[in-house]
């Protein structure tokens, strides 16, 4: 125990990985321990992010729990993590969704062990992003989180479809989205990398909080490589920009999602949305706000813009769906649009009252989309599973069949929908708060997006719930089955955390909010 | 208790009621009901405690009940949230508790508890009726039970917690959560047999239009919370150095001040949530939910809540004006939405069949006359009329119910489904079947139409009659007063059609009055429908303004206290008294007059009289329709034709451009520079194995190269244009 209270990040860090050598070694066939062994497993980091939670020091400026060890050394490179207010969120995001999408995987049948490892990894390799202090640990893990995805989409994803690319050319649409996720994602990481080697060139350093100081030090006019340094920094500034903004995605880098979404496993859905997206997100806050706030003022207005498009068209694409899992995929479109539109914002002003607002509402909508996307997936899944269809058009008045599922289906739309009393509308609300008396015209713009945000929420309840029933589903070997006490168990503790962040969210807020206030002074 | 905790606690048991309901008690009828009932007696006794205890204090507009707390952090200080009660929110808290208590009394009786299971009900439809056998041996059918009687418990639980949250809150945030909420449960509602296609999508409709409304509301609580950095009531509405600043800061829109355009924002949501022109469509579709639903929602609270929005902001409406001078242009818009949309749906109500339907649309143009008021700066009297309306509106949905179970028993008797319980033109005589509702209903019908003194709606309408007259409105004078008129008589048709005369159908001579949990809120509400207009006597009102007794007087000065500045009371005036007068006694005998003597089978009387106007006036001036071809279609084809091309032609187009291109040039430097020249020159063959492989591997592993290949060039293209053209 000693070790673990002194090391508690590299534990929380690598005990997936050590669980994935583990299950390495366990038979192939006997499935039943292999899904336990990676589900308890997974529950040992929620455990400690509870512990690291209780031990954190909300008031404390700066990384917390930091551990650094030689990586490195001719690059100067150290292994180095620790966590802040902002972090910290996202760690326990990953960590609390990590073994409810484990829970969630126990209907995979097909390559178990193979999965859970893959599984595991990918919780590794997303919380090292969220962890990292030296800039070329971050882009390790960075990339590190990729492969794991690829193949959940690739080999678990559905089997069926087919996408019609150019000349009458067809592919399985599981290897179309996978392939097109890992492109453009690399194609991202290639500016990031050239990015943080500048970086990396010029300080001899890769350690975040020493960048920190020293990039912004720099003099405006300075000359560097031939180039002034406001050159530079602004093309660093795309590159970082460009990298995080495929990732979050942003209109019009967007088109990857829906693809991957709807392919990928129900449980990979639930992670990528749940987490994946915020890595985007985060991307800006930890480097891009940080590194370099005067590029992130000036080009504000058209993140903004960008955000605002990714808004009212994430909206709109998610209404005209048919796909029930397209449209909850194009909801994340919408929803993240949010989390950018704050970040411009805040970028337009930061140290501001106004901007910390925005902040604030950036990171609890990343949370809160991580709670309510990663439901609605799962429900999407839920009913996959038993109709094997995802047209909206084949169901149709289910409600009766099934009351449970229809009720908590109810529950996780209106989080999505931002409906006052559940988490969304928190961080929603705040983030329209900050961001109107910054960015008045492109606030009111994205109006339009969250009316139809209502439009496509209450579409899905409607094709699938409401209306005359289906009698298909209802009689013989197609009869809709309820949901069961393991499903139940995975949406449980989201929907306690979706009400409990609606009504009383200071306790994370708080958090939140101290950390924007010292990380944006 | 401490009053502050009261109020806290008052819109807790409903919640916990849905709560229990929905997670442990839904497969039993009986506790279900109970639980709800006994949390809304629980509410409804809170807010009586706290209603009696704000009459008996001294000045309580300056020494009103409060209590905050912090809810969520704002960098260094924090968003404050909190209850309050002053004069405004205690008359409304009382007029919530009563009629929540009896629509929850009410549903009981309505969803036929006690009455067997049907034969073929399922959950998501209305029930059809069951077969008993008697003693006898004779079968009869007779009304079932609703299959999901515990939800609708749970849901309207839910929803008076909606209400009373929005009532007792301090601030506007916490009001929107409770508007919400309520939108939610109407949602739920409006749709609670939603195996309906019509139910199903009225729901949809009635959620959409309100957040329009919604999505312009929060833009303006946005400005405002930025513009003074809280939303609390008190620190807003009461404060004159705020109002002020608010008031003479310019804004870039139609040259309004900060104040008008925050008030304008606040006032969209308004037009949606109480159902104004042009967002007033969903309202009459939602009468697809079960008729409790309707009382609740589309009388006594939710569309009121959105009037009780706008008198809540009335001083930023108003700041800048000064009373006897002109309106700014945001109260202009105001009076012109609230009297227009009186007058506007008033003529739609004159020529709808559906018992229901009559109400939805005098609901509109009841709450158009509030809205009316509020723009020309009648604050008292906008806020009596949402009183005394909340009381007669619930008693006429909830007696339009009755009559529609009587008539479903009707029908259930001759077993012919083909007749439309709702359809006035089906019923007559029905005074005699069911005496309580109908003296009930006469007492609600008079009261709407201003039937003069007795009623509480004469005093209430005259009242904003006489302060639009006495300010010189005379356009929102002359509107309001043929509304009035018209309301009387659609009013007078309604009971003539419905009560008067013979029975026109066998369903309407089989009718039967309804259990007592259904009429003896009834009875309950016709109390209010008379007395609580006694309350506001003018007190220089012929005869009745010289009563001593200050129980008749005390309603302009209790809640005019609720203002900084307190209005004026106004001197009294023969004119629209006479108006008044005229146009509600002339409404009544005209529309009996016309309709006593319809028989079965008849077309309505106005028809040949109006002409081409009819047609107008039955199909609500075809808006549906227009909203339908306008704003539906277009906005289907942008989201199903347009943002789809755009994601998969356009910009799935180009990346596949992009990798066919790359594809190509990798194809050609294998053909035309491995093969012939490193192969052919080098010849150790490995470039050969290399490409090989890849050929196997086909097109997939080749896109990988190909897409790379194609983002770098687009890396190298920006960095390059980024660095020319900086």
């Amino acid at each position: 125990m000693e070790f673990v209270s002194t090391h508690l990040l590299t534990t929380i860090l690598f005990f997936p990985v050590i669980a994935a050598l583990i299950i390495l070694f366990l038979p192939s066939d006997q499935v039943k321990l292999i899904r336990w062994t990676a589900l308890l497993s997974s529950l040992v980091p929620l455990g400690l992010t509870i512990w690291v939670w209780t031990r954190f020091d909300s008031n404390m400026a700066g990384f917390q729990f930091q551990e650094q060890y030689p990586w490195y050394d001719a690059l100067n490179s150290t292994f180095h993590l620790g966590i802040d207010g902002l972090s910290l969120t996202m760690v326990l995001l990953t960590t609390l969704l990590t073994p409810l999408a484990l829970l969630a995987s126990f209907g995979i049948t097909d390559k178990v062990k193979a999965y859970m490892m893959l599984f595991l990894f990918l919780e590794a390799g997303m919380l090292g992003v969220f962890m990292a202090l030296d800039l070329l640990i971050f882009f390790v893990f960075w990339e590190i989180g990729l492969v794991p995805m690829y193949f959940l989409i690739n080999q678990w994803g559905s089997p069926k479809g087919e996408r019609e690319i150019w000349g009458g050319i067809k592919v399985s649409a599981r290897n179309y989205a996978s392939l097109k996720f890992m492109i453009y994602t690399m194609a991202g990481s290639l500016g990031l990398l050239l990015a943080i080697q500048l970086l990396g060139v010029l300080f001899q350093n890769y350690d975040l909080a020493y960048l920190y100081k020293q990039w912004n030090a720099l003099p405006a006019d300075g000359v560097m490589m031939g180039m002034s340094v406001a050159t530079v920094k602004t093309v660093a500034f795309w590159a970082f920009v460009i990298a995080f903004a495929l990732k979050v995605p942003v209109w019009p880098f967007h088109t990857w999602l829906p693809d991957a979404h709807t392919e990928a496993p129900t449980a990979g859905s639930m992670i990528l949305a749940g987490v994946l997206l915020k890595l985007g997100a985060y991307g800006f806050l930890r480097l891009v706000l940080p590194l370099y706030p005067q590029q992130a003022q000036e080009y504000a207005p058209w993140m903004a813009f960008l955000a605002t498009m990714a808004i009212v068209f994430g909206a709109f694409a998610s209404y005209g769906q048919t796909d029930f899992k397209r449209l909850v995929a194009y909801s994340s479109v919408n929803h993240m649009g949010f989390v950018l539109l704050g970040i411009a914002a805040a970028a337009k002003a930061i140290g501001t009252p106004d901007a910390t607002i925005a902040l604030n509402g950036a990171v609890l909508q990343m949370f809160n989309h991580g709670l309510s996307a990663a439901g609605m997936f799962f429900l999407v899944g839920v009913i996959y599973e038993r109709t094997h269809t995802r047209n909206l058009e084949e169901f149709g008045g289910l409600f009766p069949l099934v009351p449970v599922y229809g009720s908590i289906l109810i529950f996780t739309s209106m989080a999505s929908l931002g409906l006052p009393g559940l988490n969304g509308f928190v961080s929603e609300f705040l983030v329209v708060r900050g961001s109107f008396p910054l960015l008045p015209v492109f606030t009111a713009i994205s109006m339009i997006g969250l009316l139809f945000t209502g439009a496509y929420i209450l579409k899905g309840i409607r094709k699938v719930l409401h209306g005359p029933l289906n009698e298909h589903w209802a009689h013989g070997e197609h009869r809709l089955t309820e949901i069961n006490t393991r499903e139940i168990l995975v949406m449980a503790p989201l929907m306690i955390m979706i009400l409990v962040l609606g009504i009383w969210p200071m306790g994370l807020l708080d958090v939140i909010n101290k950390a924007m206030v010292m990380l944006f002074h | 208790m401490a009053t502050e905790t009261i109020i806290w606690l008052i819109p807790l048991p409903p919640l916990l009621a849905f709560f229990l309901i929905v997670l442990f008690t839904n497969r039993w009828k009986a506790l279900s009901h109970s639980i709800a009932v006994s949390a809304a007696g629980l509410s409804w006794l809170g807010s009586m405690i706290v209603f009696f205890r704000a009459l008996g204090t001294e000045e309580f507009g300056k020494h009103i009940f409060a209590s905050a707390i912090n809810w969520l952090p704002t960098g260094k200080t924090f968003l404050q949230v909190g209850v309050q009660i002053d004069p405004l929110s205690a008359v409304v808290l009382f007029f919530v508790g009563w009629t929540v208590l009896m629509i929850f009394i009410y549903s009981v009786g309505y969803h036929n508890y006690g009455q067997p299971a049907g034969d073929h009900d399922h959950a998501g439809l209305p029930p059809h009726g069951a077969t008993v056998t008697d003693e006898h041996g004779h079968s009869h059918t007779v009304l079932s039970v609703e299959p999901m009687y515990s939800r609708f418990f749970a849901f309207i639980g839910l929803f008076a917690f909606g209400m009373y949250t929005l009532v007792v809150s301090d601030n506007l945030l916490t009001l929107f959560v409770g508007w919400e909420i309520m939108g939610l449960c109407s949602y739920l509602l409006i749709g609670f047999w939603y195996a309906k296609p019509s139910a199903r999508n009225a729901a949809v409709k009635a959620f959409m239009t309100t957040r329009v409304g919604d999505v312009f509301m929060l833009l303006g609580l946005a400005y405002l919370y930025s513009a003074t950095g809280t939303l609390n009531y008190r620190a807003i509405f009461y404060n004159e150095e705020v109002l002020h600043v608010l008031s003479t800061t310019a804004t870039p829109i139609f040259g309004l001040t900060a104040a008008g355009l925050i008030g304008l924002l606040l006032f969209i949501g308004t037009v949606g949530k109480s159902a104004q022109w042009p967002l007033h469509i969903w309202l009459p579709d939602a009468m697809e939910g079960p008729t409790p639903v309707s009382a609740m929602i589309h009388a006594a609270t939710m569309v009121s809540a959105g009037v009780y929005m706008v008198i809540r902001i009335f001083p930023l409406l108003t700041a800048g004006w000064v009373e006897g001078t002109a309106l700014t242009p945001t109260m202009n818009i105001v009076a012109f939405i609230g009297a227009f949309t009186a007058l506007f749906a008033a003529t739609i109500a004159v020529a709808q069949n559906d018992i229901k339907k009559v109400l939805a649309y005098s609901t509109i143009s009841q709450l158009g006359f509030m809205i009316a008021a509020l723009g020309v700066g009648a604050y008292v009297a906008a806020v009596f009329h949402l009183v005394t309306h909340a009381f007669f509106k619930a008693l006429l949905f909830l007696g339009s119910g009755s009559v529609i179970h009587g008539m479903e028993h009707g029908v259930l008797h001759t077993g012919d489904h083909h007749v439309d319980p709702q359809d006035m033109w089906n019923m007559g005589g029905l005074r005699k079947k069911m005496p309580i509702t109908f003296w009930t209903f006469l007492i609600g019908g008079f009261a709407l139409s201003g039937f003069p003194i007795i009623t509480a709606g004469f005093w209430s309408k005259d009242e904003i009659l006489a302060d639009a007259f006495n300010n010189g409105h005379w356009v929102v004078f002359a509107t309001l007063a043929i509304a009035a008129l018209l309301t009387a008589f659609y009013t007078m048709r309604q009971i003539t059609l419905t009560f008067l005369g013979e029975p026109r159908t066998k369903e309407a001579e089989n009718a039967s009055e309804t259990p007592w949990t259904m009429t003896a809120p009834l009875v309950i509400l016709s109390v209010f429908a008379v007395g609580y207009g006694w309350v506001g006597i003018p007190e220089d009102f012929p005869v009745l303004g010289g009563l001593q007794s200050h129980l008749f007087h005390w309603f302009h000065g209790f809640v005019g206290a609720t203002l900084l500045e307190e209005p004026k009371a106004l001197p009294f005036s023969a004119w629209p008294l006479l108006t008044s007068l005229v146009v509600a006694l002339g409404g009544l005998t005209l529309g009996w007059l016309v309709y006593k003597n319809v028989k079965a089978g008849q077309r309505d009387p106005l028809e040949n009289p109006l002409g081409g106007i009819y047609p107008y006036l039955k199909n609500k001036w075809y808006c549906d329709e227009f909203y339908a071809q306008y704003v539906v279609k277009p906005v289907t084809w942008v989201c199903e034709v347009f943002t789809p091309w755009m994601d998969r032609s356009v910009i799935d187009g180009i990346l596949h451009s992009v990798a066919r291109v790359s594809l190509s040039i990798g194809h050609v430097l294998r053909n035309y520079f491995d093969k012939p020249i490193i192969n052919e020159l080098i010849g150790d063959g490995i470039a050969d194995v290399f490409w090989r492989g890849q050929a196997i591997r086909k097109i997939q592993t080749g896109r990988i190269q190909s897409y790379l290949i194609g983002s770098v060039s687009v890396l190298i293209v920006i960095a390059a244009l980024l660095y020319y053209y900086k």
